[in-house]
This record gives structure tokens, sequence and C-alpha cells, in this order.
């Protein structure tokens, strides 16, 4: 059983003892998924140029292509790059080396952390307060049409809190607007006071909460696009915790571009061009009550309506193209709410200009009272453009300048308007060279570390020195087998020092043991009787003090991030494994070769 | 082979007046250092940006200095990391410059400034908030283990023991911390995690003299609760020694080999195995006899309730 049990770790463990093949990975952009079409058109690319390669895989909307080297690696990356165009992304990649048979049985090698393969890794802050900030913005104008759409007056309606305010001049209108909000909005808790001839709607926790937990989707799933754009292989993107997102992109050096597209959070607003208020008493402060001062790219400043005609939350795709003059243009879809939204915005307005308004949250170094960041909102009119017939669902923005710029406008339009802003709080980038140093450095001192304790316990304990260093040979194995196995366990720095530890504690076990024995012994039982007194002895202190060092390694893994989590991961592991190795495994190599023999001495 | 033949009990608690006093010296130097000199937390904890570098030949750092100054980078603290040709620059958080955008202007700046061809290692940016969301996981995380571990102590053993155990793991943790405040090493994450780790290790010590103890104290009919100790801890040295030696021999491997990088883990976790073998034998076991514990709070009363059964179903 017990070789049984190790014989499977090790099979498992085998993954990590091939190395990793250059690859190239075409995955596709927006929607587009690689097929089978893809792959002949990369396999007759690469035929075409002359470049060989050594396995092709279509895989998830992925091709997956393995080279023999590096230099046909790069090559083929350039050819592919040039060939597949806009809607494919084509990323560079090392790819497990993993026997076809081993790959069939589940068996991979463990990931590597970004400090042991080199990459860069981002955590991200939503602002949250900006998430409920807007919903309750939304919430009042949504208010105002339902009322105005259903001709009750109303003298206004305001936020005050986490609650909205409406208030009225008649008490029929005030029991019809109850009537009404209490159908259209379930969630809200509604509170009329006649008196006074108000309605409090109050945005319940489980909205607030539901509210936050959107925001974080939606920027989770508008950074995935983001990255994916970036064309990185294997990026990940994960929430943490109530507010933060993980992103970590191995192999990544350029972390500038990166920075930029993951940095623009953005959102868009399209406002019409107020023409007939007075632009320089507005720049001298006398700003008309509907319309707000903005200043466009150049820096000039222009007058816009209060009122927003659309935001970018509608907005389902944009595209950077040509126009008939062979000018650059944007061409933009929208969902069918902000069709009719546009429909409606521009029917009466067909001649005049609109603005497409880009707002940046840019975090400053200050926090409010409850310790969160202060953002900054930066505006900022991208293009101008007179509306030439009534909008729908789809429209084009010509005159964006050049072709870069419309190409930039189309991305920023496109990456999707975030409900809530985020920004980086953590950065970490590994360069390749430390990367690797940190892998030979972790593995020297394992084996240092091992072989330290391997010959002490020999000079020590002798046979038994012996039977206790195959069972740290055996747990060893193990926790590279369950490392490689487990989906989620990621191989870092601190993990490897967590190895490190486990074989200096694993050892503890048996020393409890053969410690017991030689008591026994010197009490004068006989040798069977010591040594079966020696385990049974030792065994629920071992049991306890392991438990109890577990429970301190899984709270380690719990609240842990980052390098403190892959140490609690492969202690945890160890601590389990080393249980089955030292005590299970020896007794068992003990019983085999000392068992059911009458011993005068025992070389302990 | 052995290390210790000891044919008689050591009277481990006849010095505990000695090894009291020290521990609360130590333990007293340990709060006077962190409320003085407070603990050189890391970047993880700060929060700022903090760029490695890799030069060709041996780096100059009074000139990294200057040139780093001319740009406007006056607070930047300069430092050699492990070799003279790797250096590491830390900066703080500044409002003027886009933090993230930090690290590549430095390595541009480093590259025109030294003439030579920088290769870069590693950047790390923390923005404040997150700093404090750690320190405040990492106080919340040491004290949950704490309180897991006393409740799962008292339950195995006695509420004697499971205090005791605690305020050795105490005792293991401020020392650490004191010794890292005293020498102000720099405290980060995977420090947290080696301070952690000490909690497991010092308790894996503790336990197998509780454990030992508490058989004892079934085994030896006569004898006071002194002497019990004192036997127990006897006959437990020269495995407390043994698994000492080879925890130390693989820190050792971590200290020496292991790298820059976890060199304070490797440190925290050296003194600290030291110091919970140190306290595994004088703290807890001291705590345990001082709040009382005798034979009577260990022995189970299962065998008398099960004599009481039989009685019943014997009429």
């Amino acid at each position: 059983m017990v070789a049984f049990i190790v014989a499977i770790g090790a099979l498992y463990a085998t993954p990590n003892l091939y190395g990793e093949d250059p690859a190239v990975q075409v995955s596709g952009l927006r929607g587009v998924e690689a097929n089978v079409a893809t792959l002949d058109t990369i396999k007759a690319n690469l035929t075409d140029n002359n470049i060989a390669f050594t396995g092709i895989v279509l895989e998830n909307g992925q091709v997956l292509t393995r080279f023999n080297n590096t230099e046909d690696q790069l090559k083929a990356r350039d050819v592919l790059d040039d060939k597949l165009g806009k809607k494919y992304s084509v990323a560079l990649n090392l790819t497990p080396a993993t026997p076809d048979w081993l790959a069939v049985i589940g068996g991979t090698p463990m990931k590597l952390g970004l400090d042991l393969s080199g990459g860069v890794s981002f955590l991200m802050e939503v602002n949250m307060k900006e998430a409920i900030n807007k919903a309750k913005v939304g919430m009042v104008s949504d208010f105002r049409g339902d009322l105005r759409n259903e001709k009750i007056r109303y003298r206004s309606v305001k936020e005050d809190g986490n609650a909205i305010v409406v208030k009225f001049r008649k008490v029929e209108d005030l029991e019809k607007a109850q009537s009404l909000l209490k159908k259209r909005y379930r969630d809200l808790l509604l509170r009329t006071d006649e008196d006074t001839l108000t309605i409090n709607a109050q945005m319940t926790d489980q909205m607030l909460k539901e509210i936050r937990e959107y925001a974080l989707q939606q920027n989770i799933t508008i950074i995935r696009n983001r990255v994916n754009e970036l064309g990185v292989a294997e990026p990940l993107v994960q929430r943490q915790g109530k507010k933060h997102i993980v992103i970590e992109l191995p192999g990544v050096q350029d972390t500038a571009k990166a920075k930029e597209i993951l940095n623009a959070t953005a959102t868009i607003e399209f406002r019409l061009v107020d023409t007939e208020g007075d632009l320089s008493a507005a720049i001298n402060g006398r700003i008309p009550a509907s319309s707000i001062l903005l200043k466009e790219k150049d820096g000039k400043p222009i007058l816009l309506k209060k009122r927003i005609m659309l935001t970018g939350d509608h907005i389902t795709d944009a595209k950077s193209g040509f126009d008939e003059y062979s000018r650059p243009q944007v061409n933009i879809s929208l969902d069918s709410a902000g069709g009719s939204k546009m429909s409606n915005g521009t029917k009466s307005n067909i001649g005049k200009p609109m603005a497409t308004v880009f707002i940046e949250y840019k975090p400053t170094d200050r926090r409010d009272p409850e310790g969160n960041l202060i953002f900054e909102k930066v505006q900022e009119v991208i293009s101008v453009a007179t509306i030439q017939s009534r909008l729908g669902k789809s429209f084009r923005i010509t005159g964006a300048g050049s072709q870069t710029e419309a190409h930039n406008l189309a991305l920023l339009l496109r990456a999707g308007a975030l409900i809530a802003p985020i920004t980086i709080v953590e950065e970490r980038t590994v360069g390749p060279t430390l990367g690797a140093e940190n892998v030979q450095l972790g593995f020297q001192a394992i084996l240092m570390g091992f072989g330290l304790v391997f010959i002490f316990m020999i000079i020590y304990y002798r046979a038994f020195g012996v039977v206790a260093n195959m069972a740290l040979g055996a747990n060893l194995v193990l926790i590279i087998g369950v490392m490689s196995l487990i989906p989620g366990a990621t191989l870092t720095l601190p993990g490897m020092a967590g190895i490190v530890l486990t074989v200096g504690m694993a050892v503890d076990a048996n020393v409890l043991i053969f410690e017991r024995i030689r008591e026994e012994i010197r009490e004068g039982k006989s040798i069977q009787q010591a040594i079966h007194q020696g385990y049974d002895a030792a065994f629920s202190t071992i049991i306890d003090a392991n438990i109890t060092t577990l429970i301190a390694a899984l709270i380690l893994f719990a609240v842990g991030t980052g390098p403190v989590k892959g140490f609690a991961v492969t202690l945890s592991i160890g601590i389990l494994t080393s249980m089955f190795t030292s005590v299970i495994g020896t007794r068992a190599v003990v019983n085999a070769v000392w068992g059911g023999k009458s011993l005068k001495k025992l070389s302990i | 082979m052995q290390i210790l033949q000891l044919k008689e009990t050591v009277a481990f608690m006849s010095y505990r007046k000695i090894a009291m006093i020290f521990s609360a010296l130590l333990m007293i130097a340990s709060i006077a250092s962190l409320a003085t000199n407070k603990l050189n937390f890391g970047l993880d904890f700060t929060g700022g940006t903090l760029i490695e570098v890799g030069f060709e030949q041996a780096a100059d750092l009074k000139k990294i200095r200057q040139v780093m100054a001319d740009n406007g980078f006056d607070d930047a603290k300069v430092q050699f990391y492990g070799s003279s040709r790797d250096v590491v620059i830390r900066l703080g958080l500044r409002e003027d410059v886009k933090a993230e955008m930090l690290g590549n202007e430095v390595l541009a700046i480093l590259e025109s400034g030294s003439g030579q061809k920088v290769d870069m290692r590693r950047i790390e940016f923390v923005g404040a908030s997150v700093g404090d969301e750690l320190a405040e996981q990492g106080g919340l995380a040491m004290l949950t283990a704490l309180i897991c571990i006393l409740v799962y102590v008292a339950f195995r053993f006695e509420w004697r023991f499971a205090v005791g155990s605690v305020v050795a793991l105490f005792h293991d943790v401020l020392l650490t911390l004191g010794l890292f405040s005293v020498l102000q090493l720099e405290f980060d994450l995977t420090v947290l995690a080696a301070i952690l780790a000490v909690i497991g290790y010092s308790l894996n010590d503790t336990i197998v003299v509780s454990d030992r103890i508490r058989e004892n104290f079934r085994k030896i009919r006569e004898g006071q609760a002194e002497n019990v100790i004192n036997i127990s801890l006897t006959q437990t040295l020269s495995r407390t020694f043994i698994t000492s030696i080879t925890t130390l021999l693989v820190l050792a491997a971590l200290f020496f080999r292991g790298g820059e990088l976890i060199h304070g883990f490797a440190t925290a976790l050296l003194f600290g195995v030291f110091v919970g073998t140190y306290s595994s034998i004088y703290v807890a076991s001291l705590v345990a006899l001082a709040l009382g514990i005798s034979r009577e709070d260990l022995i189970p009363e299962v065998i008398e309730k099960e004599g009481e059964d039989q009685e019943i179903m014997t009429p």
C-alpha cells in the first residue's frame, strides 16, 4: 500500500523532469475563436516560410504550435503576427514537454509562480464608492423619467446618503408616485411622509452588496478582455477579497504597455455641444445652469449640455477603419437600449455637434476618512462630430484625427465603460534572470538541506537513520507529486523555503519514534516490544504536534496572499505527506526488515 | 550515536527563577525596542517603489545616488543587494509622478547615467492602502492562529497547558519581533510567514513536552508536579535537541544558499527555532506549573464512570 501511494506520487512528479518546449499560442480576440481553419492557415504559413514545428494542436479556442528552438519560435511569431491580422493575438509561450502517456492521465508539471518564472503581477482596487455613486445618479434620472412619463408632477428628486428623496407639491401626486415606485423598484425601502410630502427611497444592504459585486465582476470581465488584447500566454485574472483583482502576466517584461492598457480606467459619455450658451462668459465663471465647461484635447474650452445622451456602458463594439474618402473613422455599435436612447437623443438634433467625453479616474495619494483612495475625475472631450442623421444602434465618428488616434479612440471605446474606476495598488515585476536565479537558489537550498539532514540521520541513528531518510525521500517525491496534481497550487520561492523547512521538521516524527524505542530498550524491554511500544507511544504525540502546526499553516493559507500563500501551500502539503511517510512508511519498512525476528541488538 | 546521555533527571524547574527573570528581561527589552525603534517595515507594508537592477560591472553607489538626485529623486535609498553588482533602489510614495510608471523611468535614468547596460531584475510597487490592509490581515492571522491553537490544546490537554503553550508562543513571537526591531532588519511579508511558521514549530515542541508530562503524571504515582515535569523534560530533551539540530541544519542551508530574497525569512526562523526550543522547556511548562497543574487535572475520569456503569448493570 505504502509503495503504491509513493509510486503514484512519483508518477505525477515525473512531468517536472521533462523540460519545456518553445511554442506560439494563437488565440482569438473579442469573440473570435481560433478554429480548424485558423489551424490550417497557421500550418500553411509556417510551411511556406520553411519554419519547422514539432506539433500543433487546437485546444479551448487556441492554437498551440511547438518548435524545436526559440529561433524558430520567434520567426514563427513574426510571420503569424503579420499574416493573421488583428483578430488574433499571437503570443510566445513555453509549453511543458510532458509525454502524451503522462498527459493522458492528467500529469502536468508544477506551475511556477511569477518570482520563479519572471513576469509581472498587478493588484487592482475597484473604487466601490464611485460604483454606488453612479448607481444613485442613475436612479435619480430613472425616477425623474418614470415620473415624467406617468405625468406625475414632483418638486425635486435628490440623493441623500444612501437614499433618494422625492418631494411633491400635492398629496395626490405623492400617492400616485408611491404606488408607481413600489411597483417598479421592489428592492428599495420606501418611506412616505405625508406631512412633508416626501418619499424616501432607501437602498437596502442587499442592493448595495449587489452593486459592489457587479462592479467587481464587470471590472474582471473588462480586464480579461484587455489582457487578451495584450497577447500574453496564460494570463491570470482573479478576484481577491471584496474589492481587489489580481492580474498575473507571466513572461511580460515591458510593463509600460500593459499598464497603459490596464490603467485606462475610463468611461465614455456622449453629450450635445451647447451652441447657444455664451462660451466667453462661461470661461469667466458664468456657466449656464444646464451646461458644463470642459476642455478639448488641445486645451480649447468647450461648453456642453449637462444632460448625458448616452453612457459608454451601452457600447458593444468599436472598430477603427476608413471612410469612403480614406479618412480614419471609428465604427460604434450599441446594445438595443443604447440604440433607442441614441435615436431619441439625436432625432431633433440633426446638424448639431455631439461631443464624446472621455472620463478618466486618476488615483491621488489622498485618502478619505475611511482609508479609501480618493480619485480625481479628469474629463476630456476626445471628439466633436456633427450629427448627420438620426443615429441608431450603429453609427460612426469621422474626423477623429490620424489613423493611430482613431485606433486609440476605438480601443478606448471598446475596452468598455467601467462602472467603477480601478487603480493599480500593487505591482511586482520579476526579470527573467532573477527568476531563473531564484529557481536555482531554491533548488540548491533544498538539496543542501536535504543532504545535511540525510548525513546527520545516518550518523545518529545508523540503520534506522537510513529508514528515516527513505521516508524523507518519499516525502519529497510526494510533495512534488501532490503539488503537480492540484491545479491551483503554484510553486514560489517562499514555497521552496516551505519544502526545505518541511524536510527539517519531517524527521521530527522519526526522531520521536526512535528516541522512544531507545528509551524502551534502556528500560530492558525486548527489541520487538520496544519497536512496537515506540511507535504506539509516539503516535498520539505526533498527531497532536502535526495538527497544531497544520492549524497554523491553514490559517496562513486562508488569510495570506502572494508569497505567504505559496509558503502555506507547501507547508500544509508537507505536513500531511510527512505524517504518512514517517509514521506509516517507516513502520512498513521497519516491519519488513526487523519484524518477526528475535533480535539481541538493534542498529539505532 | 548519542549526544546526550543523561543518567539522572535534570532539575530544570529549580532554575525556574533565573529562567523567568531571563525571559522577562528579554520580553521587556523587545517591547521597549518595538516601542522606540519600531519595526523596519518593508515595502509590503509601507508602500512605495523598489527597483532591483543588475549592472555589468561593480556599481558605484555614490554615483547612482547623484544621478538619482539630479533627476529629482533625492529621497532614493540606494543599497547593494547581495553583491556589488546588484543594487536596490527604494523610493517612497510620491504625488507628482504616476507611481506605477516610476520603475521604467528610473531604469532609463540609470542606463543613461551609468553608461552601462542595466538589467532589470525586479520592480515592486505597493500602494499605501495595500500596506495597511496587509498589516491588519497579518495581525489578524496571528491572532486567529493563537486562538485556534489555544482551543485545540485546551480540548486535547487541559487549559493550564493551553495557556502555557500560548504564553510560550507569544514569548517566541515577541522575541523574534524584538530581534528584527533591535537589528532593524527589514520586516516584509515573508518574515511574517516565517513568524507564523515559528508559531507552528514552537508549538510542535511544546506539545511533545506537554504530552510527556501528561503521560508521566499518569505513570508516576508519587512525586510532586515539579518532579514529574523535570523527569518529562529530561526524557524529551534529546528529541528536542535532535529535531532542533535537523531544523537548524536546513535553515542554515536556506540562510546561506537561499539568496537575498529569503534571507529575512531564514533569519526569523533560525532565531525563532532557537527561542522556540528554549521556551518549550522553560516557558510553557513553567506557566503550567505556576498555574498549579497536578495529577488530578490530567487523570481522565472515564475509568471511574465505566466502573459505575458495570455496577448498575450487575446488581
